[in-house]
């Protein structure tokens, strides 16, 4: 109880001090001649913000980059020690193996989630109303879930017991009555198999999230170039192919690049379910497994300017679009 | 034949076959979840949870699970934990993010594309890349002045509003720049300053854009496990942090920690499906988390 009056005192004293800085910055630049005035109102929107993101963010982003050049002795205090934390990053025996699974769930993910959500989108579109309606809630539902709770779902689904007892994991009933043997999915290493059962999780979550952009998409397509298509006698396979597809393309490209930052950064899932285990280990697992298990700032820190070395090529193509699209607007 | 086709066509059963194809897909991970926290715990163990339905009358169906989770663990404090980390965290950076929104829309300064590309680029940055230096912050701020922030709810308020604000401030501009300029130009003729304008004018027109990043956010920061883990940790254990350490101990039976994700799940499934039409509108304007 006493933390919930201290959120809700939060709020209230949040909000008013909020108030204050934007009244308090307002009425001093009321104060100023004209010409200033109109010079630092601006700031006095976004200034605030700026101090924030600034400090909060863009500054320890600094700091991250600055610390994997560092060494950290136990009392805090770091010397320079040019590249050795990523040569010892390098030299580690999972690395390869880590930046395999970045590359493979770069390679699947996305691709899978932009066909799976534009299949959805597509039949939904074809079954009236009241039946899309219905369907697009049950693909949407698991975006509001998190990723602990879809590791408790799926670790229940891939549960393993050994061969006589009775199976209680989905997977493992249905490989049995296939005739199979039954298996510690997880730990599964032959072609990546536990990479793949976690990336089948991934795709659960997101699928409706890319299934919610396109049917936009195939909603906005212009109804007359379906007409043509129509008169010229195509199918409705080609109607899709040839006349819708190219015309959503803009937005499933803006899907595609948005799971590929969120396959790219992939961390829960593989934290709840393996714990990087098995041979399952990804940039972003690492930093948290040598900076909180093993205290190795210097290791963590390369861990993580890599993974930003790899984001930012999309960083650039994102600022770029913007810029692409403010000048068309 | 071609009856049968019509009656395929006017009906649409081939699409309606395959959606449910997947439907059933998609569903039945968490109603196996579901009726497993329904169960006891050496039935759980023991077979399948599609065995409850198989002999559904021999089924013993049971609570138990939920009570244990509420009054027997802490999952009930941990409840509680999760709302006082998340309302604030959700409210805070809207107003910050909402007159950002409005000095990149309206008005005119230098450098106004370059911070704003600096925004977009913020975007995708991850989260990792800031945790560590932050945390640093923090320690070395209580050390000098003896104020606690790191373990209590402030320190995730402060990550979380700072990191949702590239998203809130995207969002809240796009929506703000389909607002006429000429409305602006109309309420600036007679008098009204920029401060004025914002409250009487933009702030009430834009309710929308922030309903719809308010759920966003609420939802992202109710279910994040890592700044929880990092900034909150055993002091206030949110739901994610005891679910997680729960999974990793499994004596207490499958069907507790199934409860426990059922209770943490109900939240976001409420506020889903109360306020569907908001989230959606949130994702087509423009979500890049």
């Amino acid at each position: 109880m006493k933390d919930l009056t201290g959120a809700l005192g939060a709020i209230i004293i949040g909000i008013l001090a909020t108030l204050l800085v934007y009244w308090i910055g307002n009425f001093l630049i009321s104060k100023l001649p004209r010409k200033m005035r109109l010079a630092l109102e601006p700031y006095v929107f976004i200034g605030p913000v700026l101090i924030i993101i600034g400090s909060f963010l863009v500054w320890p982003v600094i700091q991250s980059i600055r610390l994997s050049f560092m060494a950290e002795e136990l009392d805090g205090s770091t010397t320079w020690i040019g590249l050795q934390n990523f040569r010892d990053l390098f030299s580690e025996d999972y690395f390869w193996g880590m930046i395999f699974n970045n590359v493979l769930w770069i390679a699947i993910v996305p691709i899978v989630t932009v066909m799976v959500g534009l299949a959805m989108a597509q039949f939904a579109n074809n079954v009236g109303t009241r039946r899309e309606k219905f369907f697009k809630s049950v693909f949407f539902m698991p975006m509001t879930i998190s990723f602990v709770s879809a590791a408790v779902i799926w670790r229940y689904i891939y549960a393993y017991k050994p061969e006589g007892q009775e199976q209680v994991g989905l997977l493992n009933k249905l490989w049995t009555n296939l005739g199979g043997e039954s298996q510690a999915w997880l730990q599964l290493q032959n072609f990546q198999i536990n990479d793949l059962l976690m990336m089948v999780i991934f795709v659960w979550l997101n699928a409706g999230f890319s299934m919610v952009l396109l049917s936009a998409a195939i909603k906005s397509v212009p109804e007359d170039t379906l007409e043509a298509g129509r008169v010229d006698g195509a199918s409705s396979a080609q109607i899709f192919f040839k006349i819708i597809f190219p015309q959503i393309l803009p937005t499933a490209l803006a899907v595609f690049i948005t799971t590929i930052i969120g396959a790219m950064k992939i961390f829960d899932i593989v934290l709840a379910m393996t714990g990087g285990n098995y041979g399952t280990t990804v940039l972003a697992q690492t930093f948290f497994l040598e900076y909180f298990s093993y205290g190795n700032t210097g290791k963590a820190m390369a861990a993580v300017v890599l993974l930003m070395a790899a984001i930012t090529p999309i960083m650039i193509y994102q600022v770029r679009h913007y810029k692409k699209m403010e000048a068309s607007r | 034949m071609t009856s049968i086709r019509r009656v395929f066509e006017k009906y649409r059963i081939g699409s309606t076959l395959t959606l449910a194809f997947l439907a059933l897909i998609w569903l039945i991970p968490t109603v196996g979840l579901l009726i497993t926290s329904l169960r006891e715990k050496t039935e759980a163990q023991n077979s399948g949870w599609w065995t409850a339905f198989t002999n559904f009358s021999e089924q013993n169906w049971t609570l138990i699970a939920y009570r244990d989770m509420i009054s027997g663990s802490n999952l009930g404090t941990s409840f509680i934990s999760s709302i006082a980390v998340t309302i604030p965290a959700t409210v805070l950076p809207l107003l910050f993010a909402a007159y950002a929104a409005y000095g990149f829309t309206f008005l005119r300064f230098k450098g106004r594309e370059l911070y704003f590309s600096i925004i977009i680029g913020l975007l995708v940055v991850p989260l990792q890349a800031a945790l560590v230096p932050v945390l640093k912050m923090f320690i070395s701020f209580t050390e000098r002045t003896g104020i606690p922030i790191s373990g209590q709810y402030v320190a995730a308020w402060i990550v979380h509003a700072t990191f949702a604000m590239p998203l809130a401030i995207y969002i809240l501009r796009n929506y703000m720049s389909t607002i006429p300029i000429a409305l602006i130009e109309a309420a600036r003729v007679d008098g009204a300053s920029n401060f004025t304008i914002f409250w009487r004018l933009v702030f009430p027109m834009s309710v929308p854009a922030l309903a719809s990043f308010a759920i966003f956010q609420f939802l992202w920061v109710w279910n994040d496990y890592l700044i929880a883990f990092v900034f909150v940790g055993n002091e206030h254990p949110v739901l994610t942090y005891t679910l997680l350490s729960m999974l990793g101990q499994y004596q207490e039976g499958w069907q507790t920690v199934a409860a426990g994700s059922f209770i943490s799940l109900s939240v976001p499934l409420l506020v889903f499906f109360s306020l569907q039409r908001y989230f959606v509108r949130g994702l087509t304007s423009g979500a890049v988390k």
